[in-house]
Formats: C-alpha cells, sequence, structure tokens
C-alpha cells in the first residue's frame, strides 16, 4: 500500500515572497494555524500569538484562516486525484490518503504516480510532499514529519519524532520529558508501560505506526449522478415511440433511483437528432418522486408547452435522460395495500398541481410567498417558485379587533399622486389626484415613520417615509405616504403604495 | 348595540338593511360551495373591495388551499398581492398558491385545470375589463369541474358589465365607507354587497357588511355618516342625509 500527502492546500501559497500566516481566535488571543515555507524558516511556529509574530517578523502577511474554504479545496483535490485511484481518504486539514495498491500500472510504478501528482499540483499552484507507506498511519506520519532518507520504512518511522504519534499536546511533551525523542525510543519499551503512563491511545497509535494495528479507511464516496439511455441501431422517427422510450427510461431511472433510496426533483431528457442537433426537455417537481405515471404526465405537458413542436426531423439515434437533481425519498407503501401514497392526500393533490401548471407555464410564474426580515415594506416579503421547497418565515401577527394595517395590493414602484388641498404639517393631504381622479381624504390614521435602511446605503441620506391609512368620501382605501419629512426635503412628493380591501 | 340600533334602523323603515342573522343566511346560502359564483366590481377602483370580499368568503366558507389566478397586466398595472395585507384580512400566507398567467387564454387554461384538482379549497380567477373568453361557454366548464372536484371557485371581474354566464351566484360589490375607529381612522374593511343573481332564488338583495377576520363573518355595518370633521374642508355632501341623521349614536367614537 502506498499513500501520498499534500500538504497545506491553499490558494495563496507563491502569491508573493513575503512570510504569509493563517490566524485563528483562540478563545481570546489571535493565534497563528498555518505557516507557509519562508514563514517557517523565519523562526516562526503555529500557536504563537500574531502580536508576537509580529513582533519577531514584522513583514508577516496575515490572513483569517478559513477551515471550511480549506476542507472544500481538499475536496476539489480529492476529486482530482480521482484519476489515480478509487479509493481517497480525505484527512482534514491537510491530507489526502490515496489508496493505489493495484492502480499503478497506468504510471509504470509508484514513484513516477507520486511524481505526476506533484507535478499536477504544483501547477495550481499546490506545494506537496507524499510518502509511501504500508499502513494509512505510516504514511500519513512519513509525510508530514519526513526526516532524512531511510533504508527501509521501519526504519524511517522509527526516526520520526514523538509528535508523529499525533497525541495531544501535553502527552506529547510528557514524552519527551521522559527521554523518549523518537518514535523508535517509545517502540523500544514494553508497550504495558507506556499504556499504563500514557494511556490507551498512546499504546494504539505504536502499535499503528508499527503495523501491528490497522484503523479502519473510510473512503469518500461520491454519488454517481442517474444518467439512462437508450441508443438506436436506426434512427427513430416517431415522436410516439420516442416518448415512449423516455417512458422506459423513466421507468429504469426509477428503480435505480428506489435502490439509492431517493426521488428525483430535476428530470432532463435529451433527444439527439441524427443531423446533430439536441432537443432538451426538462422538469421540475415541488417534491421528489419517482412516479412514472406523474413524471409522463409533466413531460407531456412539457412538450405541449414547447414553442416549436418537438420534431424528429431524420430521426432521433440517442435519447438520454438525466436526474439532474435528486433527494431523499424513502420507500412508501402503495395506497392500494393500505399506505397513503402522496398523491392521494390533498397536499400531494396541490403540490401535483403546482408541479404541473409550473412546466407549463414556466417555474417563475406559479409562485408562493416568503417573508424576509425587513421593515421597508415591498421588501419584507417575495414571491418564490411554488416548486421550489416552502421556505419558513414568521408573518407578523395580527392584533384581534385592529383593521387590516398593511393593504392587499401593493405597488412596487409606489406611484405618485398630487396633494391638492393643503395638509397641516404632518398630516396627510385632504385631496389627492390617482390616476386622473381626485379623491377626498374622509378618514385617516398616521402617520406611522418607517425610515430608510441607513445602515445598508452609505452614500446619500435615504428619506423617511411617512405612511397614511386614508378613506376617500366613497369608501376606498389606501396607503399613502410622503417621501421626506418636511426637515429632510424641501417639497416632499406624495405617493400612494397600496391599496386596502 | 349594533343589533338594536339596526333594529331601531327597521322600525324607522325606509331602507334595505335588515336583521343580522337574515343578513348572515343570506351570505351563506347565497355561497355555496362547489359551484362557481361571480363577484363583480363596476368600477377598476372598487376592484380592491371586490377581491377583498372574495378572500372574505374563501375565509367564512374555510375554503383552503387558495390558488390565485392573475395575468402579468393585473400583476404589473394593479399592484401585486401583498402577503401580510392578505394576513391580516386573516388569509395565511402559506395557503395561497399565486398563478401569474401571461394572457387571458392562459388565464383560462390555468382556471380550468386548477377546478378539477381536489386538493384545492377555493380557486380565484381575477380577470380586469371585458375579458371575453369568459363567456357562457367557458364559465359553465368551471362550473361543472367545480361540481365535479368540490372545489369553490370564485370569478372576480373587475372593470366589467356582467355577461351571462353559468354562475350559480352573482354578487356587486363596491367600496363603502367604515365604521371609523378613535380619531377618525379607517375602521374595518365595508364592503356593499348587493345578490345580482341567484340560480334558483330570488335576487336582489342588497346588505352592508363589515368584515370580522376574528369570528370570520360578515357584521352589518351601517352607513356611516362622513366629512364631519375637521378633515371634511373638502366640504362634499353627505352620502344620504336621513341615514346620517338616523346614525348619529355612532359619533360618540369618533373624537373632536
Amino acid at each position: 500500500m502506498e499513500r501520498l500527502r499534500a500538504t497545506r492546500p491553499h490558494l495563496f501559497v507563491g502569491r508573493g515572497e513575503s512570510p504569509l500566516a493563517f490566524v485563528e481566535t483562540v478563545g481570546n488571543a489571535v493565534r497563528l494555524v498555518a505557516l507557509d515555507r519562508s514563514a517557517l524558516q523565519a523562526g516562526l511556529k503555529p500557536g504563537l500569538t500574531l502580536a508576537d509574530a509580529r513582533a519577531q517578523v514584522p513583514e508577516l502577511e496575515v490572513f483569517e484562516g478559513d477551515p471550511h474554504a480549506d476542507l472544500d479545496w481538499l475536496e476539489r483535490l480529492a476529486d482530482g486525484c480521482a484519476r489515480y485511484t478509487p479509493t481517497v481518504v480525505l484527512r482534514p486539514p491537510d491530507a489526502l490518503l490515496l489508496d493505489i495498491a493495484g492502480c499503478t500500472h497506468a504510471f509504470e510504478g509508484e514513484r513516477p504516480l507520486a511524481a505526476d501528482v506533484e507535478g499536477r499540483l504544483a501547477r495550481r499552484g499546490v506545494l506537496a510532499r507524499h510518502a509511501f507507506g504500508d499502513t494509512a498511519e505510516v504514511a500519513h506520519a512519513l509525510a508530514r514529519f519526513a526526516g532524512a532518507p531511510a533504508p527501509d520504512e521501519q526504519r524511517a518511522v522509527r526516526r520520526l519524532p514523538v509528535a508523529a504519534l499525533g497525541l495531544d499536546a501535553d502527552d506529547g511533551i510528557a514524552l519527551t520529558r521522559a527521554g523518549l525523542k523518537t518514535v523508535g525510543d517509545v517502540m523500544a519499551r514494553p508497550l504495558a508501560t507506556i499504556a499504563a503512563r500514557f494511556g490507551e491511545e498512546a499504546a494504539m497509535a505504536v502499535r499503528r505506526l508499527s503495523g501491528d494495528a490497522r484503523a479502519p479507511v473510510v473512503a469518500r464516496k461520491v454519488a454517481v449522478p442517474v444518467v439512462v439511455e437508450r441508443r438506436f441501431a436506426e434512427p427513430v422517427g416517431r415522436t410516439d415511440f420516442a416518448l415512449q422510450v423516455i417512458a422506459d427510461l423513466v421507468a429504469d431511472a426509477a428503480t435505480l433511483l428506489e435502490k439509492r433510496g431517493e426521488g428525483g426533483r430535476r428530470w432532463e431528457a435529451k433527444l439527439f437528432r441524427t443531423d446533430g442537433q439536441i432537443q432538451q426537455l426538462r422538469i421540475e417537481t415541488g417534491r421528489p418522486t419517482r412516479d412514472p405515471a406523474v413524471l409522463m404526465r409533466l413531460f407531456a405537458e412539457r412538450i405541449d408547452g414547447l414553442a416549436d413542436p418537438l420534431d424528429p426531423g431524420f430521426g432521433y439515434d440517442l435519447i438520454r435522460l438525466a436526474v439532474v437533481l435528486a433527494e431523499r425519498l424513502d420507500t412508501s407503501q402503495l395506497r392500494l395495500e393500505g399506505g397513503e401514497s402522496g398523491e392521494g392526500t390533498q397536499a400531494g393533490e396541490v403540490a401535483a398541481l403546482v408541479d404541473r401548471l409550473s412546466t407549463r407555464l414556466g417555474r417563475g410564474r406559479v409562485r408562493r410567498f416568503a417573508s424576509r426580515d425587513s421593515h421597508i415594506p415591498e421588501q419584507a416579503e417575495l414571491m418564490l417558485p411554488a416548486a421550489a421547497p416552502p421556505a419558513t418565515g414568521e408573518w407578523p401577527a395580527t392584533e384581534p379587533g385592529e383593521p387590516p394595517l398593511r393593504p392587499i395590493y401593493l405597488f412596487d414602484p409606489p406611484q405618485p399622486i398630487d396633494s391638492i388641498a393643503a395638509e397641516t404639517p404632518d398630516g396627510p393631504p385632504a385631496r389627492f389626484r390617482w390616476r386622473r381622479t381626485v379623491h377626498d381624504v374622509a378618514r385617516a390614521e398616521g402617520p406611522e415613520r418607517i425610515a430608510g435602511e441607513w445602515w445598508r446605503r452609505h452614500d446619500a441620506a435615504i428619506p423617511t417615509r411617512d405612511y397614511f391609512r386614508v378613506e376617500d368620501q366613497r369608501g376606498r382605501r389606501f396607503w399613502i405616504f410622503r417621501h421626506g419629512l418636511y426637515v429632510e426635503t424641501e417639497s416632499p412628493r406624495w405617493y400612494v403604495h397600496g391599496l386596502f380591501a | 348595540m349594533l343589533l338594536a340600533r339596526l333594529r331601531r334602523e327597521v322600525a324607522g323603515g325606509g331602507t334595505t338593511q335588515t336583521d343580522a342573522r337574515a343578513d348572515d343566511a343570506w351570505l351563506t346560502a347565497g355561497l355555496q360551495r362547489a359551484q362557481l359564483h361571480e363577484i363583480y366590481a363596476a368600477e377598476a377602483a372598487d376592484g380592491t373591495a371586490a377581491i377583498g370580499f372574495a378572500v372574505a368568503l374563501a375565509l367564512a366558507g374555510g375554503a383552503l388551499p387558495v390558488l390565485w389566478v392573475r395575468t402579468e397586466k393585473d400583476e404589473r398595472q394593479a399592484g401585486r398581492l401583498h402577503a401580510s395585507g392578505l394576513a391580516e384580512l386573516g388569509l395565511p400566507p402559506d395557503s395561497i398558491v399565486l398563478v401569474v398567467a401571461a394572457d387571458e387564454a392562459a388565464l383560462l387554461r390555468v382556471a380550468a385545470d386548477a377546478a378539477r384538482c381536489t386538493g384545492l379549497g377555493m380557486l380565484l380567477v381575477e380577470s380586469r375589463g371585458r375579458a371575453p373568453g369568459l363567456d357562457l361557454t367557458a364559465t359553465r366548464r368551471l362550473m361543472l369541474a367545480a361540481e365535479a372536484s368540490g372545489v369553490t371557485v370564485l370569478s372576480v371581474r373587475i372593470d366589467a358589465a356582467p355577461v351571462p354566464s353559468a354562475a350559480a351566484t352573482r354578487w356587486g360589490v363596491a367600496a363603502m365607507p367604515s365604521v371609523p375607529l378613535e380619531a377618525e381612522a379607517p375602521g374595518l374593511p365595508a364592503f356593499d354587497v348587493e345578490s345580482l343573481r341567484r340560480r334558483g332564488g330570488p335576487a336582489g338583495a342588497r346588505c352592508r357588511v363589515e368584515w370580522n377576520r376574528e369570528t370570520r363573518s360578515f357584521d352589518p355595518c351601517p352607513i356611516q355618516p362622513v366629512a364631519q370633521t375637521a378633515l371634511a374642508g373638502a366640504g362634499l355632501p353627505l352620502v344620504a342625509g336621513g341615514a346620517a341623521a338616523r346614525d348619529a349614536p355612532a359619533s360618540v367614537r369618533r373624537s373632536g
């Protein structure tokens, strides 16, 4: 078995000549977590506080550590390493283990393979160190604490410092104080005494490095997207036959999804014509499904809704169906057998209708309300596609006995009105003109003052809005506002923003 | 108190306002589920009242969830739906699915499809202007679909004159001055409702109601005198002198 290890997978490597460090706030202190080579040469160590490090190396460049981004980067590197072996193990924060047993023949040996890995990583600016080992632990330790070359692996391991055991800092210091400087020193002692003094883990770590024990290796699994296709020896010229094939493919994909305990939410059928043109049919459902009947109904809707009908031309020679987005869907009992299938329930019916309409009219035309955390009326709520999973949000609670304080129609942008009759300062207009009609205000309530979101825009003062609920002589209720206070603006404009029932 | 006042009104004679209970019966009898009903607003400005009344009817009948269909033109010109406002009428925003159709033909197709969905409580079709597609054939189709599926279909037609249709009932709705709260603040939503047509029953009744969100019911609402306060500088005549005089006790809620 052989292992490789990539170190310090940061995008910033090779940015400049000055030493780099990544910091993290631990407790109350900002400490270094990772350093580049020149910083290490300057004598800095991970764990040092930033202030001390700056005192030693004033030109130190500092970045905020981002463990999530590091992990993402490592995942991407792992994706790339899939070219060498199917078994790639992530060892966060900075190591990758490749199980290359039986995978070296394409590279004529392990060393050319390692050189290839390092070459590829170097092209992306990643500095990597590698080591081979019989077990995952040995390879990891050798790569991390590479020392002078040794004749064989066992001896190389024995020369490693005790830190390579991967114990916590206190135990490491205790081992060093006991005079045990290298892994070989520790191995020379009877395991029982090590276990008695430093705990079971220390003994286990020693056994792992000496190859007596093995830790289980969990390789990362990448879910393969579900793609099914059918090729034809002779081009297929009939649309209904093509549809029949799509139905078969949907059934195939459904079987695959069922095995994985998943259901598809986005499906894409591609019809490849012999003349090279590709026609695409995409459908989307609000809930994961693998029911061929439902899916075929949606595909039929989609074909109905096409601007140009499906044209087979000289015929299709390949039809491919892909599940673009799959989500977890546990097997449910059929309604026939007493279970409650999603189709039969009331909510299921509505979801199916929403899917049908979204497929026919387009995703954006079928909408649901979602609330947002904002006090600006037009920004406090969103219209989201109803096919998307429902958003959770709080809606303002209503006071019993209060009339509605928000309109049922909202104009976005608000519509300007002419305030005709003179108004009292800070009061509503007595009469205004909107859409060429004059409205006489009979009742009014206000102002409800809504200030702009000054913390979002810094360039200019945002006028405050004074909202009034007004009712005209004939009982029409409006939500109007004055844009700006009199102290803010010379002559503020009036707008109607909504209509009440 | 309200009832007493109404009785007094009836005793005084002259108005169409009847007993509160009769009022309610009239409204509930008017709205049968699994039928097509039409709500007309003669003027564009009364459209909001018609929509509010339709939402209130949906809530009074407990017909949820609601699928709301309107056209893109409405969305642009008449303003978009405001969920907070609908919530304040009592309609939970989570129970609304809004479909914005490109044109009237798409609107009709969506309506025909949705009327067949048994999971829905109510289908609300909002149209503005003449909407020639909503003719006798289309409405009969909607009616049949509604009867089969149990969905109550409300066709709200704003700025349109009544045309022959297969609807079970037809209502005319207009905005109406509300009972003011303290300091002349606009009160609860109030509607002036007229039964224009009713299949198999008398029509022509007219009532003025306000919507009570808490009890999910309509309360009778007296005609309010207006233009009596400081705001009345514009000086319009009263709605009806007699009614205003009779309603004098209502003015205790008015401040100053």
